[in-house]
């Protein structure tokens, strides 16, 4: 499957993929699960390439998603994988549905994918051809570089997150998306309802991820929970992101298992008397 | 008498490139047959008026570079999956002439689940299958149409049944799927026989045209390099072994029977 998505990325081929994770791994269960993080912003395809990966946490959101990878696919000229669960997707939720977009006109697709392989004008222009062929090394590294740069663009201008509870007070934050981030919105309002000052950030986008802002929050907390229903996959990538500056604790299940909102008040609650007790040099990352 | 100037006249002109070829060197060794397919392809297409309507879909192997060659849309699918972006391509553009061209490696092992399921749903697509019973880019190794006895880089003491297994005649199964309606096994080797691949591969695209199901022109062919022959060594070679094997012929035809 993930050959497929190298070669798109290589030939800067549009494409939406939608991945709805499920316990694993191999035939693992049919009950949901997260732990096809790495495997979608990683990519998984061989060489050097990126795919957009976003986290819908409602139906609606579900929806909106493709409207949204459509659009920056095209923008983009990369895979967009909209990473959901199995529970958000099969969740029954209400939804108002976008109005129906009718498919370009040839006139249309002449103009703005001018890349297209369909012949169209092939008479005034030179031939199309959608190739991820390149036996020259030199050439090879150029195409990687032009990507490259293309991959740092997105990183700028596409990060999306969703902050909640989170202000210059906040002494503990949870990372969250998806299913999670619904769990944990619960497990917040308990904690809040008990006076502690805790937040939550919920990646939008899981490449690029919300580094930045991570990083930034990092220097303000005692320490953060990220909460994922696998064994800890996106908890490196917030490790990353605080450079040191905080301690990132893991909470979650996996295999087809879902955390309850009390799973999660235990393992806050784990997380903060150790982090009340113990101080945080620079450089700790590990819990 | 006639001076040469007098002789180069365009009613005189029996024969020349067809236009939808470039002047870009082919790749291919001596005495191969994938320059005559491309050439007949370039043909077909002009002839058929169908050089804004045709969308190529090159293999993973030598024929990787077709598009290099022929002044056509063309889209390079991974090993064996060019039937299947074929089909995306013809559902897209249901007007189109979409056709694949692959070779044995890539039609007959990596993509065999590909080609026999296009080929059983009738997708409107034109397949041309380049049989040379080897791989021949990557240097000669067995391939699941190698002949029985036939020495290869990877089984240097002849195909065994026991231990390789047996010729696929893909072609031959095609016959038995529903979905294909053009089943017919050609070569290049000679003069008349160009002409009866060229009648093939017309009546393919005319059925992709069409949209009467799925066609398959296998081209039984020479790879003088990877069978570590001469051109000419080669084509008897292939007359003398591969024809009794691939017998050529028409194996189903539901659009002209």
């Amino acid at each position: 499957m993930q050959e497929g998505f190298s070669y798109m990325a290589g030939v800067e081929l549009p494409g939406v993929i939608v991945s709805v994770g499920r316990g694993g791994p191999g035939l693992g269960t049919i009950q949901p699960g997260q732990a096809d993080y790495e495997q979608a912003v990683y990519g998984g395809g061989n060489g050097d390439y990126r795919v957009i990966v976003l986290a819908p946490n409602s139906v609606q959101e579900m929806c909106d998603c493709m409207g949204k990878a459509k659009e920056l696919t095209f923008k983009w000229r990369m895979p967009v994988i909209v990473l959901s669960d199995g529970m958000i997707g099969q969740m029954m939720e209400k939804v108002v549905l976008p109005p129906f977009t009718p498919r370009r006109t040839d006139e249309e697709i002449a103009k703005q994918c001018p890349w297209a392989t369909n012949g169209i004008g092939l008479k005034n222009r030179q031939y199309n051809f959608i190739s991820t062929l390149e036996l020259d090394a030199k050439e090879m590294e150029a195409r990687n570089k032009r990507m490259t740069a293309k991959y740092n663009q997105v990183e700028a201008e596409e990060v999306d997150f969703e902050l909640y509870n989170v202000d210059s007070e906040t002494e503990y934050l949870i990372v969250a998306y998806g299913i999670s981030s619904r769990v944990s919105m619960k497990t917040l309002e308990m904690l809040r309802e008990s006076g502690v000052k805790v937040g939550m950030l919920r990646p939008k986008t899981l490449w690029p991820f919300p580094n930045k802002k991570i990083n930034e929050l990092a220097g303000q907390v005692k320490g953060i929970l990220c909460v994922e229903q696998c064994e800890g996959q996106m908890v490196k990538d917030v490790r990353l992101a605080t450079e040191g500056q905080a301690p990132v604790y893991l909470s979650g299940r996996s295999g087809g298992m879902v955390s309850s909102p009390q799973d999660v008040l235990e393992d806050f609650q784990k997380m903060a008397s150790e982090c009340a007790t113990k101080s945080c040099p620079k450089g700790y990352w590990m819990k | 008498m006639i001076t040469k100037e007098e002789l180069i006249i365009p009613e005189n002109k029996v024969y020349g490139k067809p236009s939808l070829m470039n002047d870009t060197p082919m790749h291919y060794c001596p005495g191969c047959s994938h320059s005559v397919v491309h050439k007949l392809v370039a043909e077909i297409i002009e002839e058929m008026g169908l050089e804004e309507n045709t969308v190529g879909i090159c293999p993973v192997g030598c024929a990787v570079f077709a598009y290099r060659y022929l002044n056509v849309d063309w889209i390079e699918a991974a090993h064996g999956r060019a039937p299947a972006c074929a089909t995306a391509v013809k559902r897209l553009w249901p007007n189109k002439l979409v056709f694949t061209y692959q070779g044995d490696g890539d039609l007959a092992c990596i993509g065999t689940g590909e080609t026999i399921h296009a080929m059983n749903r009738g997708e409107n697509i034109a397949i041309i299958f380049i049989n040379n019973a080897i791989y021949g880019m990557t240097g000669g190794q067995m391939a699941p149409t190698t002949l029985m006895g036939m020495k290869t880089s990877t089984c240097p003491y002849g195909r065994q049944a026991d231990l390789h297994g047996y010729p696929l005649h893909i072609t031959d199964l095609a016959v038995n799927l529903e979905g294909t309606c053009y089943v017919t096994r050609q070569a290049v080797n000679t003069v008349a026989n160009i002409r009866k691949t060229k009648k093939a591969i017309r009546q393919a695209f005319e059925n992709s045209m069409n949209k009467k199901g799925c066609s398959i022109v296998e081209v039984v062919s020479t790879c003088a390099s990877g069978w570590k022959q001469t051109p000419e060594q080669a084509n008897q070679w292939m007359v003398d072994n591969m024809f009794p094997y691939y017998p050529l012929g028409d194996l189903k035809n539901t659009v002209t029977e």
